[in-house]
Protein backbone atom coordinates (compact mmCIF):
# COMPACT_ATOMS: atom_id res chain seq x y z
CA UNK A 1 0.00 0.00 0.00
CA UNK A 2 1.49 3.33 -0.96
CA UNK A 3 0.81 6.29 1.38
CA UNK A 4 1.34 9.77 1.61
CA UNK A 5 4.92 8.81 3.32
CA UNK A 6 6.00 7.31 0.09
CA UNK A 7 5.13 10.46 -1.92
CA UNK A 8 6.91 12.61 0.69
CA UNK A 9 9.75 10.66 0.45
CA UNK A 10 9.39 10.59 -3.45
CA UNK A 11 9.39 14.64 -3.54
CA UNK A 12 12.17 14.97 -0.78
CA UNK A 13 14.52 13.09 -2.71
CA UNK A 14 13.72 14.45 -6.60
CA UNK A 15 13.91 17.93 -4.25
CA UNK A 16 17.40 16.85 -3.07
CA UNK A 17 18.57 15.86 -6.74
CA UNK A 18 17.50 18.87 -8.29
CA UNK A 19 18.65 21.18 -5.42
CA UNK A 20 22.43 19.08 -6.23
CA UNK A 21 21.87 19.77 -10.05
CA UNK A 22 21.35 23.22 -9.44
CA UNK A 23 24.64 23.55 -7.13
CA UNK A 24 27.09 21.25 -9.29
CA UNK A 25 25.56 21.37 -13.18
CA UNK A 26 27.85 23.71 -15.33
CA UNK A 27 25.02 24.27 -18.26
CA UNK A 28 22.69 26.69 -18.40
CA UNK A 29 20.01 24.64 -19.66
CA UNK A 30 20.71 21.69 -17.22
CA UNK A 31 20.64 23.87 -14.30
CA UNK A 32 17.10 25.32 -15.69
CA UNK A 33 16.37 21.73 -15.98
CA UNK A 34 16.74 20.97 -12.59
CA UNK A 35 15.26 23.94 -11.14
CA UNK A 36 11.91 22.55 -13.10
CA UNK A 37 12.75 19.41 -11.23
CA UNK A 38 12.46 21.05 -7.94
CA UNK A 39 9.44 22.75 -8.08
CA UNK A 40 7.56 19.94 -9.92
CA UNK A 41 9.23 18.04 -6.88
CA UNK A 42 7.04 20.76 -4.88
CA UNK A 43 3.71 19.86 -6.73
CA UNK A 44 4.14 16.10 -6.16
CA UNK A 45 4.63 17.18 -2.71
CA UNK A 46 1.23 19.34 -2.83
CA UNK A 47 -0.81 16.88 -4.27
CA UNK A 48 -0.03 14.00 -1.96
CA UNK A 49 -0.71 16.36 0.98
CA UNK A 50 -3.59 17.99 -0.64
CA UNK A 51 -5.11 14.44 -0.94
CA UNK A 52 -3.67 13.69 2.89
CA UNK A 53 -5.27 16.53 4.59
CA UNK A 54 -8.47 16.48 3.00
CA UNK A 55 -9.04 20.09 1.06
CA UNK A 56 -8.17 21.32 -2.40
CA UNK A 57 -6.25 24.57 -1.54
CA UNK A 58 -2.67 22.19 -2.60
CA UNK A 59 -4.20 21.02 -5.83
CA UNK A 60 -5.04 24.86 -6.77
CA UNK A 61 -1.73 26.28 -5.55
CA UNK A 62 -0.11 23.16 -7.99
CA UNK A 63 -1.84 24.93 -10.73
CA UNK A 64 -0.27 28.35 -9.83
CA UNK A 65 3.03 27.06 -9.88
CA UNK A 66 2.78 25.33 -13.08
CA UNK A 67 1.52 28.76 -14.80
CA UNK A 68 4.30 30.19 -12.90
CA UNK A 69 6.83 27.84 -14.12
CA UNK A 70 5.73 28.49 -17.32
CA UNK A 71 5.95 32.04 -17.28
CA UNK A 72 9.72 31.55 -15.93
CA UNK A 73 10.60 29.27 -18.57
CA UNK A 74 9.98 31.87 -21.46
CA UNK A 75 12.07 34.80 -19.25
CA UNK A 76 14.62 32.17 -18.53
CA UNK A 77 15.00 30.78 -22.26
CA UNK A 78 14.92 34.32 -23.98
CA UNK A 79 18.06 35.80 -21.26
CA UNK A 80 19.63 32.73 -22.56
CA UNK A 81 19.30 33.46 -26.19
CA UNK A 82 20.34 36.69 -25.79
CA UNK A 83 23.63 35.41 -23.92
CA UNK A 84 24.39 32.93 -26.42
CA UNK A 85 24.11 35.61 -28.81
CA UNK A 86 26.20 38.06 -27.43
CA UNK A 87 28.91 35.22 -26.07
CA UNK A 88 28.63 31.71 -28.26
CA UNK A 89 28.26 29.43 -24.89
CA UNK A 90 25.56 28.91 -22.36
CA UNK A 91 28.23 27.41 -20.02
CA UNK A 92 28.02 28.64 -15.98
CA UNK A 93 32.05 29.40 -16.43
CA UNK A 94 31.15 32.15 -19.49
CA UNK A 95 29.17 33.87 -16.53
CA UNK A 96 32.46 36.06 -15.69
CA UNK A 97 32.21 39.42 -16.93
CA UNK A 98 30.89 40.54 -13.43
CA UNK A 99 32.99 39.83 -10.45
CA UNK A 100 35.20 41.72 -7.99
CA UNK B 1 -22.50 23.54 -8.48
CA UNK B 2 -24.38 24.85 -5.22
CA UNK B 3 -25.91 28.07 -5.54
CA UNK B 4 -25.04 28.81 -2.08
CA UNK B 5 -21.50 28.18 -3.14
CA UNK B 6 -21.31 30.48 -5.93
CA UNK B 7 -23.52 33.29 -4.15
CA UNK B 8 -20.46 32.86 -1.54
CA UNK B 9 -17.74 33.17 -3.72
CA UNK B 10 -18.91 36.07 -5.23
CA UNK B 11 -19.26 37.96 -1.81
CA UNK B 12 -15.79 37.11 -1.05
CA UNK B 13 -14.94 39.14 -3.55
CA UNK B 14 -13.38 42.45 -3.13
CA UNK B 15 -12.54 44.26 -5.45
CA UNK B 16 -11.39 47.57 -3.10
CA UNK B 17 -8.75 45.35 -1.76
CA UNK B 18 -7.02 45.14 -4.88
CA UNK B 19 -7.98 48.04 -6.23
CA UNK B 20 -4.24 49.88 -6.18
CA UNK B 21 -2.44 47.02 -8.14
CA UNK B 22 -5.87 46.66 -10.33
CA UNK B 23 -5.28 50.21 -11.68
CA UNK B 24 -1.65 49.78 -11.91
CA UNK B 25 -2.18 46.60 -14.22
CA UNK B 26 -4.89 47.90 -16.52
CA UNK B 27 -2.02 51.11 -17.33
CA UNK B 28 0.35 48.70 -17.35
CA UNK B 29 -1.13 47.10 -20.24
CA UNK B 30 -2.47 50.29 -21.89
CA UNK B 31 1.56 50.68 -21.98
CA UNK B 32 2.32 48.01 -23.98
CA UNK B 33 -1.14 48.73 -26.49
CA UNK B 34 0.26 52.54 -26.70
CA UNK B 35 4.14 51.70 -27.44
CA UNK B 36 3.45 49.08 -30.12
CA UNK B 37 1.56 51.72 -31.85
CA UNK B 38 3.95 54.69 -31.10
CA UNK B 39 7.15 55.88 -32.93
CA UNK B 40 10.22 53.94 -32.16
CA UNK B 41 12.62 56.35 -30.28
CA UNK B 42 9.53 58.35 -28.49
CA UNK B 43 9.44 57.33 -25.43
CA UNK B 44 9.18 60.74 -23.33
CA UNK B 45 5.54 60.56 -23.66
CA UNK B 46 5.33 56.93 -22.22
CA UNK B 47 7.40 57.54 -19.37
CA UNK B 48 5.13 60.55 -18.24
CA UNK B 49 1.99 58.55 -19.13
CA UNK B 50 3.72 55.68 -16.54
CA UNK B 51 4.47 58.37 -14.23
CA UNK B 52 0.95 59.60 -14.58
CA UNK B 53 -0.72 56.10 -13.98
CA UNK B 54 1.90 55.77 -10.77
CA UNK B 55 0.88 58.98 -9.02
CA UNK B 56 -3.29 58.23 -9.32
CA UNK B 57 -2.09 54.82 -8.21
CA UNK B 58 -0.33 56.71 -5.45
CA UNK B 59 -4.12 58.54 -4.76
CA UNK B 60 -6.23 55.32 -4.74
CA UNK B 61 -3.70 53.74 -2.23
CA UNK B 62 -3.79 56.42 -0.18
CA UNK B 63 -7.31 57.18 -0.39
CA UNK B 64 -7.52 53.34 1.61
CA UNK B 65 -6.13 54.60 4.69
CA UNK B 66 -7.35 53.77 7.69
CA UNK B 67 -9.83 51.63 5.37
CA UNK B 68 -9.27 48.17 5.94
CA UNK B 69 -10.26 46.12 2.85
CA UNK B 70 -10.22 42.15 2.88
CA UNK B 71 -11.30 40.20 0.20
CA UNK B 72 -11.28 37.20 -1.94
CA UNK B 73 -11.48 34.61 0.93
CA UNK B 74 -9.28 36.16 3.27
CA UNK B 75 -6.53 36.15 0.52
CA UNK B 76 -5.85 39.99 0.46
CA UNK B 77 -5.81 42.09 3.74
CA UNK B 78 -5.27 45.67 2.43
CA UNK B 79 -4.93 47.36 5.28
CA UNK B 80 -2.84 50.37 6.73
CA UNK B 81 0.63 48.02 6.60
CA UNK B 82 -0.14 47.18 2.77
CA UNK B 83 -0.55 51.06 2.17
CA UNK B 84 2.36 51.73 3.53
CA UNK B 85 4.73 49.53 1.68
CA UNK B 86 2.36 49.78 -1.26
CA UNK B 87 3.25 53.94 -1.04
CA UNK B 88 7.43 52.83 -1.10
CA UNK B 89 6.59 50.91 -4.12
CA UNK B 90 5.17 53.87 -5.38
CA UNK B 91 7.82 56.42 -4.67
CA UNK B 92 10.27 53.83 -6.29
CA UNK B 93 8.82 52.87 -9.15
CA UNK B 94 7.98 56.57 -9.95
CA UNK B 95 11.62 57.64 -9.24
CA UNK B 96 13.10 54.64 -11.28
CA UNK B 97 10.91 56.18 -14.12
CA UNK B 98 12.21 59.62 -13.76
CA UNK B 99 15.30 59.40 -13.92
CA UNK B 100 14.80 56.24 -16.92
CA UNK B 101 13.90 58.38 -20.02
CA UNK B 102 17.27 59.82 -20.95
CA UNK B 103 19.43 57.16 -19.25
CA UNK B 104 17.71 54.62 -21.96
CA UNK B 105 18.17 56.72 -24.88
CA UNK B 106 22.09 57.71 -23.67
CA UNK B 107 22.26 53.81 -23.77
CA UNK B 108 20.26 53.47 -27.07
CA UNK B 109 17.43 51.03 -25.86
CA UNK B 110 14.75 54.00 -26.07
CA UNK B 111 11.72 51.44 -25.78
CA UNK B 112 8.03 51.54 -24.12
CA UNK B 113 7.82 48.01 -22.40
CA UNK B 114 10.33 49.13 -19.81
CA UNK B 115 7.77 51.09 -18.46
CA UNK B 116 5.41 48.40 -18.43
CA UNK B 117 7.47 46.50 -16.87
CA UNK B 118 8.06 48.64 -13.75
CA UNK B 119 4.42 49.24 -13.57
CA UNK B 120 4.12 45.07 -13.43
CA UNK B 121 6.70 44.94 -10.80
CA UNK B 122 5.04 47.40 -8.86
CA UNK B 123 2.01 45.58 -9.06
CA UNK B 124 3.29 42.42 -7.77
CA UNK B 125 5.19 44.36 -4.59
CA UNK B 126 1.76 45.30 -3.92
CA UNK B 127 0.05 41.78 -4.14
CA UNK B 128 3.25 40.73 -1.80
CA UNK B 129 2.44 43.19 0.63
CA UNK B 130 -1.59 42.92 0.97
CA UNK B 131 -1.00 38.97 0.72
CA UNK B 132 -2.28 37.14 3.90
CA UNK B 133 -2.47 34.12 2.12
CA UNK B 134 1.35 32.58 0.83
CA UNK B 135 -0.47 31.35 -2.53
CA UNK B 136 -1.56 35.65 -3.06
CA UNK B 137 2.38 35.87 -1.66
CA UNK B 138 3.39 33.73 -3.86
CA UNK B 139 1.94 34.91 -6.91
CA UNK B 140 3.06 38.18 -6.30
CA UNK B 141 6.61 37.47 -5.31
CA UNK B 142 6.91 35.69 -8.91
CA UNK B 143 5.00 38.62 -11.03
CA UNK B 144 7.28 40.88 -9.59
CA UNK B 145 10.29 38.73 -9.99
CA UNK B 146 9.62 37.83 -13.82
CA UNK B 147 9.39 41.25 -14.34
CA UNK B 148 12.29 42.19 -13.11
CA UNK B 149 14.34 39.18 -14.58
CA UNK B 150 13.55 40.49 -17.44
CA UNK B 151 14.52 44.58 -16.74
CA UNK B 152 18.13 43.12 -15.25
CA UNK B 153 18.50 41.96 -18.71
CA UNK B 154 17.36 44.50 -20.46
CA UNK B 155 20.05 45.62 -22.51
CA UNK B 156 19.94 42.74 -24.36
CA UNK B 157 23.26 43.42 -26.63
CA UNK B 158 25.26 44.32 -23.17
CA UNK B 159 27.00 41.12 -22.21
CA UNK B 160 27.01 42.57 -18.85
CA UNK B 161 23.08 43.08 -18.85
CA UNK B 162 22.64 39.35 -20.07
CA UNK B 163 24.89 38.25 -17.19
CA UNK B 164 23.03 40.23 -14.61
CA UNK B 165 19.35 38.73 -15.59
CA UNK B 166 20.82 35.18 -16.36
CA UNK B 167 22.20 35.46 -12.72
CA UNK B 168 19.37 36.78 -10.92
CA UNK B 169 17.17 34.37 -12.73
CA UNK B 170 18.88 31.39 -11.80
CA UNK B 171 18.97 32.16 -7.96
CA UNK B 172 16.06 33.71 -8.19
CA UNK B 173 13.96 30.31 -9.50
CA UNK B 174 16.25 28.69 -7.36
CA UNK B 175 15.12 30.21 -3.84
CA UNK B 176 11.42 30.31 -5.20
CA UNK B 177 11.75 27.01 -5.00
CA UNK B 178 12.66 26.73 -1.56
CA UNK B 179 9.76 29.03 -0.73
CA UNK B 180 7.40 26.91 -2.48
CA UNK B 181 8.80 23.75 -0.86
CA UNK B 182 8.30 25.48 2.31
CA UNK B 183 5.28 26.50 2.16
CA UNK B 184 4.13 22.78 1.04
CA UNK B 185 5.10 21.25 4.09
CA UNK B 186 3.44 23.81 5.90
CA UNK B 187 -0.11 22.87 3.97
CA UNK B 188 0.84 19.69 4.95
CA UNK B 189 0.98 20.05 8.64
CA UNK B 190 -1.62 22.78 9.12
CA UNK B 191 -4.08 22.23 6.19
CA UNK B 192 -4.09 25.51 4.75
CA UNK B 193 -2.45 28.34 3.02
CA UNK B 194 -3.87 31.32 4.85
CA UNK B 195 -0.82 32.74 7.33
CA UNK B 196 -3.91 33.91 10.01
CA UNK B 197 -5.28 29.80 9.35
CA UNK B 198 -1.50 28.41 10.02
CA UNK B 199 -1.53 30.83 13.48
CA UNK B 200 -5.09 29.59 14.38
CA UNK B 201 -3.99 26.32 13.99
CA UNK B 202 -0.48 26.17 15.53
CA UNK B 203 -2.63 27.81 18.55
CA UNK B 204 -5.20 25.40 18.82
CA UNK B 205 -2.82 22.47 18.56
CA UNK B 206 0.45 23.22 20.04
CA UNK B 207 1.83 20.02 19.27
CA UNK B 208 2.00 21.48 15.19
CA UNK B 209 5.06 23.80 16.34
CA UNK B 210 7.54 21.21 17.30
CA UNK B 211 6.29 19.15 14.66
CA UNK B 212 9.27 18.47 12.29
CA UNK B 213 7.94 19.09 9.30
CA UNK B 214 6.25 22.30 10.37
CA UNK B 215 9.69 23.65 11.73
CA UNK B 216 11.36 22.59 8.02
CA UNK B 217 8.57 23.85 6.58
CA UNK B 218 9.12 27.77 8.33
CA UNK B 219 12.94 27.33 8.10
CA UNK B 220 12.60 26.85 4.08
CA UNK B 221 10.30 29.50 3.61
CA UNK B 222 12.21 31.71 5.75
CA UNK B 223 15.32 30.72 3.28
CA UNK B 224 13.06 31.87 0.24
CA UNK B 225 12.70 35.27 1.68
CA UNK B 226 16.20 35.82 3.22
CA UNK B 227 17.34 35.04 -0.62
CA UNK B 228 14.64 37.47 -2.19
CA UNK B 229 16.17 40.59 0.56
CA UNK B 230 20.02 39.86 -0.15
CA UNK B 231 20.41 38.89 3.91
CA UNK B 232 23.87 36.37 4.44
CA UNK B 233 25.02 33.76 3.45
CA UNK B 234 22.22 34.31 0.30
CA UNK B 235 23.37 37.24 -0.69
CA UNK B 236 25.91 36.30 -3.55
CA UNK B 237 23.80 37.15 -6.50
CA UNK B 238 23.43 40.69 -5.44
CA UNK B 239 26.44 42.56 -6.14
CA UNK B 240 26.64 40.75 -9.82
CA UNK B 241 22.70 41.62 -10.63
CA UNK B 242 23.35 45.10 -9.23
CA UNK B 243 26.63 45.95 -11.39
CA UNK B 244 25.03 44.61 -14.12
CA UNK B 245 21.66 45.73 -14.45
CA UNK B 246 20.54 49.26 -16.30
CA UNK B 247 21.42 52.10 -13.27
CA UNK B 248 17.63 52.74 -12.60
CA UNK B 249 16.40 49.13 -12.50
CA UNK B 250 19.36 48.86 -9.79
CA UNK B 251 17.98 51.59 -7.88
CA UNK B 252 14.69 50.35 -8.24
CA UNK B 253 15.61 46.58 -6.83
CA UNK B 254 17.20 47.76 -3.88
CA UNK B 255 13.80 49.96 -2.55
CA UNK B 256 10.86 49.10 -3.80
CA UNK B 257 11.12 45.21 -4.58
CA UNK B 258 13.17 44.64 -1.45
CA UNK B 259 10.74 46.55 0.94
CA UNK B 260 7.28 44.41 -0.39
CA UNK B 261 9.63 41.51 0.38
CA UNK B 262 10.33 43.16 3.62
CA UNK B 263 6.65 43.56 4.16
CA UNK B 264 5.61 39.93 3.20
CA UNK B 265 8.54 38.99 5.32
CA UNK B 266 7.16 40.28 8.45
CA UNK B 267 3.74 39.39 8.33
CA UNK B 268 4.99 35.86 7.53
CA UNK B 269 7.34 35.73 10.07
CA UNK B 270 5.19 37.37 12.94
CA UNK B 271 1.76 36.19 11.97
CA UNK B 272 2.33 32.29 10.98
CA UNK B 273 5.54 31.59 12.28
CA UNK B 274 5.20 33.17 16.14
CA UNK B 275 5.23 30.08 17.75
CA UNK B 276 8.83 29.72 16.32
CA UNK B 277 9.68 33.25 17.77
CA UNK B 278 12.47 31.88 20.06
CA UNK B 279 14.34 29.85 17.23
CA UNK B 280 13.99 32.30 14.74
CA UNK B 281 15.13 35.49 16.85
CA UNK B 282 18.33 33.42 17.51
CA UNK B 283 18.97 32.58 13.93
CA UNK B 284 18.20 35.73 12.83
CA UNK B 285 20.47 37.45 15.16
CA UNK B 286 23.52 35.84 13.76
CA UNK B 287 22.29 36.60 10.04
CA UNK B 288 21.73 40.20 11.12
CA UNK B 289 25.24 40.31 12.20
CA UNK B 290 26.84 38.33 9.32
CA UNK B 291 24.89 40.50 7.20
CA UNK B 292 25.63 43.78 8.01
CA UNK B 293 29.51 42.97 8.80
CA UNK B 294 29.83 40.82 5.24
CA UNK B 295 28.38 43.94 3.04
CA UNK B 296 30.23 46.52 5.11
CA UNK B 297 33.65 44.71 5.03
CA UNK B 298 33.49 43.59 1.71
CA UNK B 299 32.34 46.95 0.29
CA UNK B 300 35.44 48.22 1.74
CA UNK B 301 37.50 46.88 -1.29
CA UNK B 302 35.22 47.70 -3.92
CA UNK B 303 36.42 50.03 -6.56
CA UNK B 304 32.79 50.32 -8.53
CA UNK B 305 30.40 52.83 -7.19
CA UNK B 306 27.69 50.60 -8.22
CA UNK B 307 28.99 47.47 -6.72
CA UNK B 308 30.03 49.11 -3.80
CA UNK B 309 26.27 50.59 -3.66
CA UNK B 310 24.98 46.68 -4.03
CA UNK B 311 27.24 45.53 -0.78
CA UNK B 312 25.81 48.20 1.09
CA UNK B 313 22.37 47.81 0.05
CA UNK B 314 23.50 44.65 1.65
CA UNK B 315 24.51 45.80 5.16
CA UNK B 316 21.44 48.08 5.36
CA UNK B 317 19.12 44.68 4.66
CA UNK B 318 21.02 43.53 7.81
CA UNK B 319 20.13 46.50 9.52
CA UNK B 320 16.62 45.89 8.68
CA UNK B 321 16.76 42.34 9.96
CA UNK B 322 17.72 43.70 13.67
CA UNK B 323 14.29 45.25 13.54
CA UNK B 324 12.82 42.11 13.01
CA UNK B 325 15.12 40.36 15.64
CA UNK B 326 14.06 42.82 17.93
CA UNK B 327 10.32 41.23 16.95
CA UNK B 328 8.31 44.43 18.99
CA UNK B 329 6.50 47.32 17.41
CA UNK B 330 8.71 49.43 17.31
CA UNK B 331 11.05 46.89 15.44
CA UNK B 332 8.45 46.46 12.38
CA UNK B 333 7.22 49.90 12.32
CA UNK B 334 11.32 50.76 12.48
CA UNK B 335 11.63 48.74 9.48
CA UNK B 336 8.80 50.38 7.61
CA UNK B 337 10.13 53.90 8.28
CA UNK B 338 13.75 52.44 7.27
CA UNK B 339 12.58 51.14 4.38
CA UNK B 340 11.08 54.49 3.20
CA UNK B 341 13.91 56.02 4.04
CA UNK B 342 16.31 53.86 2.21
CA UNK B 343 13.98 54.37 -0.64
CA UNK B 344 14.46 57.96 -0.90
CA UNK B 345 18.29 58.15 -0.08
CA UNK B 346 19.39 55.00 -2.44
CA UNK B 347 17.18 56.35 -5.61
CA UNK B 348 18.92 59.74 -4.53
CA UNK B 349 22.48 58.67 -5.10
CA UNK B 350 21.57 56.49 -8.02
CA UNK B 351 19.90 58.95 -10.01
CA UNK B 352 22.98 61.03 -9.81
CA UNK B 353 25.29 57.82 -10.71
CA UNK B 354 22.59 57.68 -13.66
CA UNK B 355 23.52 61.52 -14.58
CA UNK B 356 27.38 61.16 -14.53
CA UNK B 357 27.65 57.78 -16.40
CA UNK B 358 28.81 57.82 -19.64
CA UNK B 359 27.38 55.56 -22.14
CA UNK B 360 28.38 52.14 -21.13
CA UNK B 361 29.00 53.66 -17.45
CA UNK B 362 32.78 52.15 -16.84
CA UNK B 363 33.41 54.96 -15.33
CA UNK B 364 31.38 54.56 -12.18
CA UNK B 365 34.44 54.12 -10.37
CA UNK B 366 35.71 55.66 -7.09
CA UNK B 367 38.71 56.86 -9.16
CA UNK B 368 36.28 58.53 -12.19
CA UNK B 369 34.50 60.73 -10.20
CA UNK B 370 37.47 62.69 -9.30
CA UNK B 371 37.22 66.16 -8.84
CA UNK B 372 33.14 66.61 -9.47
CA UNK B 373 32.89 68.77 -6.29
CA UNK B 374 34.23 71.70 -8.94
CA UNK B 375 32.51 70.97 -11.94
CA UNK B 376 29.67 69.95 -10.88
CA UNK B 377 29.18 71.32 -7.68
CA UNK B 378 24.83 70.81 -7.44
CA UNK B 379 25.65 67.15 -8.31
CA UNK B 380 28.46 66.13 -5.86
CA UNK B 381 26.08 68.06 -2.99
CA UNK B 382 23.10 65.90 -4.07
CA UNK B 383 25.62 62.53 -3.91
CA UNK B 384 27.23 63.67 -0.73
CA UNK B 385 23.57 64.07 1.10
CA UNK B 386 22.87 60.71 0.34
CA UNK B 387 26.02 59.03 0.75
CA UNK B 388 25.84 61.70 4.48
CA UNK B 389 22.25 59.70 5.18
CA UNK B 390 23.38 56.15 3.73
CA UNK B 391 26.16 56.57 6.25
CA UNK B 392 23.51 57.51 9.41
CA UNK B 393 24.57 61.08 9.80
CA UNK B 394 22.24 63.10 11.74
CA UNK B 395 20.13 65.22 10.26
CA UNK B 396 19.52 62.86 7.63
CA UNK B 397 16.73 60.38 7.31
CA UNK B 398 19.35 57.76 7.73
CA UNK B 399 19.86 58.41 11.07
CA UNK B 400 16.72 58.55 12.41
CA UNK B 401 16.20 55.16 10.78
CA UNK B 402 18.62 53.77 12.49
CA UNK B 403 18.19 55.31 15.53
CA UNK B 404 14.28 53.52 15.78
CA UNK B 405 15.81 50.00 14.59
CA UNK B 406 18.28 50.48 17.35
CA UNK B 407 16.30 51.42 19.48
CA UNK B 408 13.55 48.65 19.28
CA UNK B 409 16.89 46.19 19.38
CA UNK B 410 17.56 47.57 22.54
CA UNK B 411 13.99 47.81 23.87
CA UNK B 412 14.08 44.00 23.42
CA UNK B 413 17.08 43.85 25.28
CA UNK B 414 19.51 42.82 22.73
CA UNK B 415 21.92 45.65 23.20
CA UNK B 416 25.01 43.45 21.50
CA UNK B 417 23.27 43.20 18.44
CA UNK B 418 22.64 47.30 18.64
CA UNK B 419 26.21 47.50 19.49
CA UNK B 420 27.28 45.33 16.45
CA UNK B 421 24.94 47.17 14.59
CA UNK B 422 26.53 51.00 15.46
CA UNK B 423 30.00 49.54 15.27
CA UNK B 424 29.35 48.29 11.24
CA UNK B 425 27.47 51.97 10.60
CA UNK B 426 30.83 53.20 12.06
CA UNK B 427 32.73 50.62 9.29
CA UNK B 428 30.30 52.16 6.50
CA UNK B 429 31.79 55.52 6.62
CA UNK B 430 35.24 54.86 5.37
CA UNK B 431 33.51 53.19 1.87
CA UNK B 432 30.91 56.54 1.64
CA UNK B 433 33.19 58.69 2.52
CA UNK B 434 35.96 57.45 0.03
CA UNK B 435 33.60 58.72 -2.18
CA UNK B 436 33.41 61.99 -1.67
CA UNK B 437 37.04 62.33 -1.03
CA UNK B 438 37.28 61.60 -4.46
CA UNK B 439 34.51 64.02 -5.57
CA UNK B 440 36.34 67.12 -3.41
CA UNK B 441 39.67 66.02 -2.49
CA UNK B 442 41.34 65.14 -5.86
CA UNK B 443 42.15 66.58 -9.08
CA UNK B 444 39.71 66.61 -11.43
CA UNK B 445 41.24 65.02 -15.36
CA UNK B 446 37.78 65.48 -16.90
CA UNK B 447 35.33 68.23 -17.51
CA UNK B 448 32.08 65.98 -16.67
CA UNK B 449 30.93 68.05 -19.31
CA UNK B 450 28.53 65.27 -20.18
CA UNK B 451 26.42 65.11 -16.84
CA UNK B 452 23.76 67.79 -17.93
CA UNK B 453 20.59 67.61 -16.19
CA UNK B 454 17.32 66.90 -17.75
CA UNK B 455 14.08 67.56 -15.90
CA UNK B 456 13.00 64.06 -14.47
CA UNK B 457 16.52 63.27 -13.32
CA UNK B 458 16.43 66.69 -11.57
CA UNK B 459 12.65 66.00 -10.23
CA UNK B 460 14.00 63.02 -9.02
CA UNK B 461 16.90 64.23 -7.38
CA UNK B 462 15.18 67.11 -5.72
CA UNK B 463 12.16 64.65 -4.16
CA UNK B 464 14.90 62.44 -2.95
CA UNK B 465 16.29 65.14 -1.20
CA UNK B 466 13.27 66.71 0.15
CA UNK B 467 12.35 63.13 2.07
CA UNK B 468 15.85 62.45 3.20
CA UNK B 469 15.94 65.76 4.79
CA UNK B 470 12.56 66.40 5.79
CA UNK B 471 12.40 62.70 7.04
CA UNK B 472 15.32 63.22 8.93
CA UNK B 473 14.40 66.71 10.70
CA UNK B 474 11.26 65.56 11.41
CA UNK B 475 10.37 61.54 11.38
CA UNK B 476 7.45 61.85 13.60
CA UNK B 477 4.62 62.31 11.53
CA UNK B 478 5.78 59.18 9.24
CA UNK B 479 7.03 57.49 12.20
CA UNK B 480 2.98 57.72 13.52
CA UNK B 481 1.61 56.47 10.33
CA UNK B 482 3.61 53.43 10.70
CA UNK B 483 2.77 53.16 14.42
CA UNK B 484 -1.01 53.41 13.26
CA UNK B 485 -0.21 50.53 10.09
CA UNK B 486 -0.01 47.85 12.79
CA UNK B 487 -1.42 44.53 11.72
Amino acid sequence: MISVHHYLLLSAILFSIGTLGVLTRKNAIVIFMCIEVMLNSVNLTFIALSKHVGNMDGQIFVFFVMTVAAAEAAVGLALMIAFFKNKESIEVDDFNMLKW
Amino acid sequence: MDANLVQEAIQNVNFSAIMPSLVLSVFGMVLLLVSVFSQRGKTTPIAWLSFIALVITGIVTLSGWNNPQAGFAGSVLLDNFATFFNMICIIAAALTILMSDNYLKREGYPVGEYYALILFTTAGAMWMASGTDLMTIFLGLEVLSVSLYVLAGFFRDQTRSNEAGLKYFFLGAFSTGFLLYGVALLYGVTGTTKIHGIAEYVAANSAASSNIMFIAGGMLLLTGFLFKVAAAPFHMWTPDVYQGAPTPITAFMSAGPKAAAFAAFIRVTMVALESMQADITAVFWVLAVLTMTAGNFIALSQKDIKRMLAYSSISHAGYALVGLVAWNEIGYTGIMFYMLVYTFMNMGAFAVLVLIGKKGEDNLTVDGVKGMGYKRPVLAIALSIFLLSLMGMPPTAGFAGKFYIFAAAVKSGYIWLAVIGVLNSAVSLYYYLRVMVSMYFKDAEEDFSWAVMNTGTAISIVIAIAGVLLLGVLPGPVMEMAKLAGF
